[in-house]
């Protein structure tokens, strides 16, 4: 069953994100796009990573696309384009893509378990209010794999406290970049002599 | 259940050589922008399937910060585009050759 499972999230994510790569529209695309990033969600659910499979879901769903959507509008572009004019660089994509997947796939083939371990639950490491995060943690250095979203809270301002404020950090220069990037210089609004 | 690890990283192959793929292939940036996310994506997967096969929860926050880099380029990327866009009056990488001549 979970076999069954794991096949349709499998082509749900692959064969949209194929049609993604190959639709004429930049709508049509974003679509495909949006269904391709649910698809991996689910495949998220299936190794018990419920807690990114939602932040997937809300974050690339719900406001990467949306962006893309909007931009799609905005630039009201929606016009396509003829994919079947050039054979040799769609033959050299084609080719270096193959060339990738082959390699990927002959590096780790064979190489692991067919099986995933049993999750040690923080459950079983007694989180029932008796014992703080902290002093579980304290006994089982590298954080262990769990599903609770306490855990990955407790990772994040803990173990990775600087990357995270890096992060933060990040996202505020993204923003201010963003602003000055997308703001009209005087000049250009006044005569449009751009170019 | 016999899916394991193995199977999780041939999905992430499959997805990330149809993004090189398409960002080679289209000529379209939005389009493109949108396989460079694919890629991302199909390295999350491989991330999520190493750390769940570790035992190890390290992989999985390395997924936070990859989920918010990408969202950052995304806003980035989209900015230039639209910038691109009032210039040029297209968003086709053949149109975009100013510095060929």
């Amino acid at each position: 069953m979970l076999d069954l499972l794991f096949y349709i999230f499998a082509s749900l994510t692959v064969v949209p994100a194929f049609l993604m790569v190959t639709s004429r529209s930049p709508v049509t695309a974003a679509m495909f796009m949006i269904a391709s990033l649910v698809g991996m969600a689910c495949l998220f659910v299936m190794m018990d990573a419920f807690f990114l499979a939602i932040l997937q879901v809300l974050v690339y769903a719900g406001a990467v696309m949306v962006l893309f959507l909007f931009i799609i509008m905005l630039l009201d572009m929606d016009e396509g384009e003829d994919l079947r004019t050039r054979a040799i660089p769609s033959m050299a994509a084609m080719v270096l893509g193959g060339l990738i997947l082959v390699t990927i796939l002959g590096f780790f083939s064979g190489k692991f378990d067919d099986q995933f371990p049993e999750i040690q639950e923080p459950a079983a490491l007694k989180l029932d209010g008796s014992q703080t995060l902290p002093e579980v943690y304290e006994k089982h250095l590298p954080l262990p794999y769990s599903t609770k979203a306490k855990t990955f809270g407790y990772g994040l301002f803990t173990k990775y406290m600087l990357p995270f404020q890096v992060t933060g950090v990040l996202l505020l220069i993204a923003m201010v970049g963003v602003i000055v990037l997308s703001k009209r210089t005087t000049d250009e609004s006044e005569g449009g002599s751009a170019t | 259940m016999s899916i394991g690890i193995q199977e999780f990283l041939t999905v992430s192959a499959i997805l990330f050589s149809i993004g090189v793929f398409g960002v080679l292939f289209r000529r379209n940036t939005i389009i493109m922008l949108m396989s460079l996310e694919l890629m991302l994506n199909a390295v999350n997967l491989a991330l999520v399937g190493f750390s769940r096969h570790n035992q190890d929860l390290d992989g999985s926050l390395f997924v936070f910060f990859i989920i918010t880099v990408a969202a950052a380029e995304v806003a980035v990327g989209l900015a230039i585009l639209v910038g691109l866009y009032r210039r040029r009056e297209s968003v086709m990488a053949d149109h975009l050759n100013l510095l060929h001549d």
